[in-house]
């Protein structure tokens, strides 16, 4: 039986329904406005009254407006072409609207119902399945999107038939399971789930423990992110969130990307709508679009949506995770979905925390983050999502709620420093405040010692060293004068300099550049820790700063070039031509 | 005014400074009621409790004041013959003109579909280089001056009307003092530019809860120029910071609990669906917007400039330079986030090359002033640098410059050749070959 209600209180988007029969916590309901139904998701319920947020604008409701309860969540379609589509917070796909403006209760399918997709199966009469198992695959792209027993299976079932290779649509039956009572049901391509819940059916979540490239030096290199792991990019406006986000995008060594553009602007999500089509995936030559979906809640569009658009992302990285495939997020900017919890938490009067946020916010965010992870699936294999979102901190002030909270829950810190975007120092991550608490896991370091090299830790933390030791001395000369320290500190100052301009800044419009892959990393930082390692003799300050601009404007055009290609390699001459000249 | 359908209230449950609440029936939100002749908004039902938000102050108004409820939200009449004629908050002409026929529409209506949208990709030029030059304006962009209150925001920005090539100007002024109010309206007129220039404008001597309906009313006129006539559309807000002020207000006064700098804790996406209006739409139409926002002693942490700086594509500085005397656009904390878009695309290949070398060679001369004001010596450079950067802002970032690109773009290479070396500009070698002065 669902419950149904009528409207009795109106302030902005949060309505009060007084309902007949029962309702859930976070069920979804739809109002009807004169022949348009409203989606709506109860956030409260008192007595026979429940507060819900309305996905839509409420201009012209009126008390008395009737109220149809669903009788489950906030659900996503899972299925084969998820990727590639672009969807709002609520998994309406933006592309087959119709209209220039968006509709109020225009509600599209998220999957296309008459294509064709070619099914192989994997299981056979007679298996014992669970939650999550795989019954067969279809090509997506280029990718085995596997057909799975449906993650609300609860049982252990036995499969009674599986459709045969060939063409279907995706609401055709593909298997039919029989439960311990013996009762049929039957598997379709598609499957339900509810946003906010986290997916499971896998095995066990270990402990992440391979790094998930993304050809970002400052990232891979000084503080990598796991597999599975988590990070967390903060920065005042300007200093280059978005394009160092849109970077992991294109190059992050994930077979699924989902990009949750999360209250942000419109224009940023117009560029990867014109870009990314364009784009050719480094790792597998085939269209990024291909391997990604957008799920697009502006900054003008629904607030309530916003705060759904991230968990209906994460739902469909958990999705894929299930099949054994490493999924990355990205969302932009988590800030804003904390800022929608906050004007729900205001309307329904809830005692304030920290400037306003919900007390709760700090657990609300470390839940979400808790859902990413690394997986062993019941057949072996392992499936991963890997998490990375922005935060857009008020007046660029990191002690305020989001960053607090944020950081408390993410294993990396990316901060984004004001002064190094002033001086187009990009990407503008601080070298020194970024930790990757990653780099304190045995079998992290042990993962790195073997893939990139023995020495490559400590070469690292040298590297590290020289950064910090530049910095103070940055700070000394500054107080000082240049003639009021010894040569030897001008020196140290420029081995830092030298880091800075060849590994931590990358051009990330550059085509060659903006790629770096772990091999040339690792390369490039032998090289330029070699380059600090030779003796050298300067008369005065002077000439040690030209030296050392001239050895930097070498290895930058190296960057520049091919890796190992006869530019590179012109250039790998010069340099050495000009450390032996010494 | 009244009409036979509309049931009339005469009671009042609760008057605050800006609300009045009553018992009514069959009230839908968001919709228009007079209370004792003066407009308001419902912005809460409880039950059959109804909260009006009244825009013009609650001064005066008694228990049993009539009230009486309009059945629909705040509209705008559109058609061709807003052309040229100045509004109030609620879209009734002030210049002493007819009232206008046209198509009544509701203002704030919904977003456009992100994915219908265009990449903006038209250059809008004004003419002022330190804007053209260094932070190139695209059509349908949004982008706000930061300005202090004590700088011409106002000047400048009517500077860049009256001279970007758009179809129609649209002014939403709030909270405008009355002579800014008179400068605009005299400015227009004098440029004989009248005909594609609407104003809506709140002054300051009027309610500030009424500025709340400004940028709505100026975004509804604005969308029935571009996507219904196809038209590229400039909307001029200023200030926001008066905006925002106003919204405080009302969040007040309805005992919201307050974020950051007593602002409401929606203010992000109370700025957000005003400037996101801005839309390059795939018609060939656009709406760019064009903001002022007026800070408080230059402090961007403010919730105001902050949330604005998130939301916007870039922001402008005014900024009195002391060595010239000259109100300049400060080249190094402007920024326009579109400007990638059509440099070197539409503008002269040597565009981009020649902003960042005038700009880098302008931070060195801000470092050899500092070396200078510190007591040490200056070297050669260094002092051909300070001269450069007089130079520079005189011709190129002051506000008062009135030029065209390529005379931007000529004027920089002259000022480098007069000052530098070739090598000391660090442009491209082929660029340099093709742009630099002859002797």
């Amino acid at each position: 039986m669902k419950a149904t209600g009528i409207v009795t209180g109106i302030i902005s988007n949060l309505v009060t329904v007084r309902f007949e029969g029962d309702v859930a916590q976070n069920e979804i309901c739809h109002i009807d406005l004169g022949g348009t139904k409203m989606m709506a998701e109860v956030i409260k319920v008192s007595g026979k009254n429940a507060f819900v947020q309305v996905y839509e604008s409420t201009r012209g409701l009126r008390q008395g407006d009737k109220v149809e309860f669903d009788g489950h969540m906030l659900e996503v379609q899972l299925g084969p072409g998820l990727l590639s589509s672009s969807y709002d917070g609520l998994q309406n796909n933006l592309a087959t609207m119709e209209d220039v403006f968006l509709k109020r209760g225009e509600y599209t399918a998220p999957l296309d119902h008459d294509k064709i997709w070619h099914f192989t199966p994997l299981a056979k009469p007679g298996d014992t399945v669970y939650a999550a198992d795989w019954l067969g695959e279809v090509k997506e792209g280029w990718l085995p999107h596997k057909i799975m027993v449906p993650f609300s299976f609860k049982d252990t079932y036995t499969v009674k038939s599986v459709a045969p290779e060939g063409d279907y649509t995706i609401d055709e039956t593909m298997a039919v399971l029989t439960d311990p009572q013996g009762e049929e049901h039957t598997v379709t391509m598609v499957q339900r789930w509810p946003v906010k819940v986290a997916v499971g059916g896998y095995v066990e979540k270990p402990r992440p423990f391979r790094i998930m490239e993304t050809g970002v030096r400052c990232m891979d290199t000084l503080n990598p992110i796991a597999e599975g792991g988590t990070g967390f990019i903060p920065g005042p406006f300007g200093c280059g969130k978005t394009v160092l986000q849109h970077a992991i995008a294109k190059q992050g060594d994930a077979e699924v990307i989902v990009m949750a553009a999360c209250g942000e602007r419109a224009n940023e999500v117009v560029e990867i709508f014109a870009e990314f089509p364009e784009l050719i995936d480094p790792h597998t030559g085939r269209h990024l679009m291909e391997r990604t979906t957008i799920i697009c809640n502006t900054s003008n569009m629904p607030v309530a949506a916003r705060e759904a658009s991230v968990y209906t992302a994460m739902t469909i990285c958990e999705y894929y995770r299930a099949m054994g495939m490493k999924a990355l997020l990205l969302a932009d900017s988590t800030s804003r979905w904390a800022q929608a919890l906050r004007e729900m938490s205001n309307r329904m009067e809830e005692l304030p925390g920290a400037d306003a946020f919900p007390v709760d916010l700090s657990a609300i965010i470390s839940n979400f983050y808790a859902r990413a992870g690394i997986v062993r699936l019941r057949n072996g294999q392992t499936g991963a999502v890997t998490f990375i979102g922005t935060v857009s901190p008020a007046g660029g002030n990191l002690k305020e709620p989001v960053t607090e909270s944020t950081k408390k829950a993410a294993r990396c810190f990316y901060s984004l420093a004001q002064a190094r975007a002033d001086k187009k120092r990009y990407p503008a991550v601080d070298p020194i405040d970024s930790y990757s608490k990653y780099l304190e896991y045995p079998e992290v370091v042990e993962y790195l010692k073997e893939r990139v090299g023995k020495d490559w830790v400590e070469k690292v933390s040298r590297a590290k060293n020289i950064i910090r030791r530049g910095k103070e001395i940055a700070e000394q000369i500054n107080i000082l004068g240049d003639d009021g320290v010894p040569i030897s500190y001008h020196e140290q100052f420029w081995k830092s300099e030298l880091i800075d301009f060849v590994i931590l800044q990358q051009d990330a419009f550059d085509p060659i550049d903006s790629l770096c892959p772990m091999d040339r990393q690792e390369y490039m930082l032998s090289l330029v820790l070699k380059v600090c390692d030779v003796p050298v003799e300067f008369d005065d300050y002077e000439q040690c700063g030209a030296w050392y601009k001239e050895i930097i404007n070498v290895l930058r055009q190296m960057n520049y070039s091919e890796f190992k290609s006869e530019q590179f390699n012109k250039y790998l001459e010069q340099l050495n031509t000009l450390l032996t000249n010494e | 005014m009244s009409k036979a359908f509309q049931r009339t209230y005469t009671r009042l449950e609760a008057i605050t400074k800006a609300t009045v609440t009553l018992h009514a029936q069959g009230v839908s939100n968001d919709e228009l009621a007079t209370v004792a002749g003066r407009l308001a908004q419902v912005v809460k039902i409880k039950g059959d409790l109804i909260t009006l938000q009244v825009f013009a102050g609650t001064e005066g108004i008694p228990t049993n004041a009539e009230v009486l409820f309009h059945g629909e939200p705040p509209t705008l009449e559109v058609s061709e013959e807003l052309s040229g004629r100045f509004f109030n908050a609620y879209g009734d002409p002030i210049d002493g003109g007819p009232r206008v026929e046209g198509e009544r529409r509701q203002i704030g209506g919904p977003s456009v579909n992100p994915y219908k949208r265009k990449q903006p990709s038209q250059l809008i030029p004004t003419g002022i280089a330190g804007i053209d030059l260094n932070n190139t304006l695209v059509s349908g962009q949004k982008i706000p001056f930061f300005a202090d209150p004590d700088q011409p925001y106002n000047a400048v920005m009517a500077q860049v009307a009256l001279r970007a090539d758009v179809d129609k100007i649209i002014l939403g002024g709030m909270g405008l003092s009355n002579d800014d109010y008179l400068y605009f309206r005299h400015e227009f007129e004098n440029a004989g530019a009248l005909n594609k220039i609407i104003s809506f404008v709140n002054t300051t001597d009027q309610p500030p809860v009424e500025r709340l309906l400004i940028p709505d009313m100026a975004l509804t006129a604005a969308e029935y120029f571009a996507v219904d006539k196809n038209e590229k559309v400039l909307v001029l807000l200023t200030d926001m910071t008066l905006y925002a002020d106003a919204l405080s207000i009302v969040s007040n006064r309805m005992d919201q609990i307050p974020s950051k700098d007593s602002m409401p804790g929606s203010l992000y996406s109370d700025l957000a669906k005003i400037y996101e209006k801005a839309v390059q739409l795939p018609s060939g139409g656009s709406i760019t917007i064009i903001a002022v926002t007026t800070l408080n002693d230059g402090d961007i942490t403010h919730a105001i400039p902050d949330n604005t700086g998130y939301i916007t594509e870039g922001q402008l500085y005014l900024r009195a330079d002391t060595d010239t005397g000259k109100v300049i656009i400060d080249p190094f904390r402007s920024l326009s986030r579109l400007k990638q878009l059509v440099q070197g695309k539409q503008t002269r290949e040597d565009h981009s090359q020649v902003m960042n070398a005038s700009v880098r060679l302008y931070a060195d001369a801000q470092n050899a002033k500092t070396k200078l004001e510190n007591g040490f010596d200056l070297s050669d450079y260094d002092r051909r640098c300070l001269e450069y950067a007089k130079a520079y802002a005189i011709e190129i970032l002051s506000i008062d410059v009135n030029i065209g690109l390529k005379e931007m773009l000529d004027t920089c290479w002259k000022l480098f050749a007069r000052f530098f070396s070739k090598a000391e500009t660090g442009i491209k070698q082929a660029m340099i070959d093709k742009y630099w002065p002859a002797e």
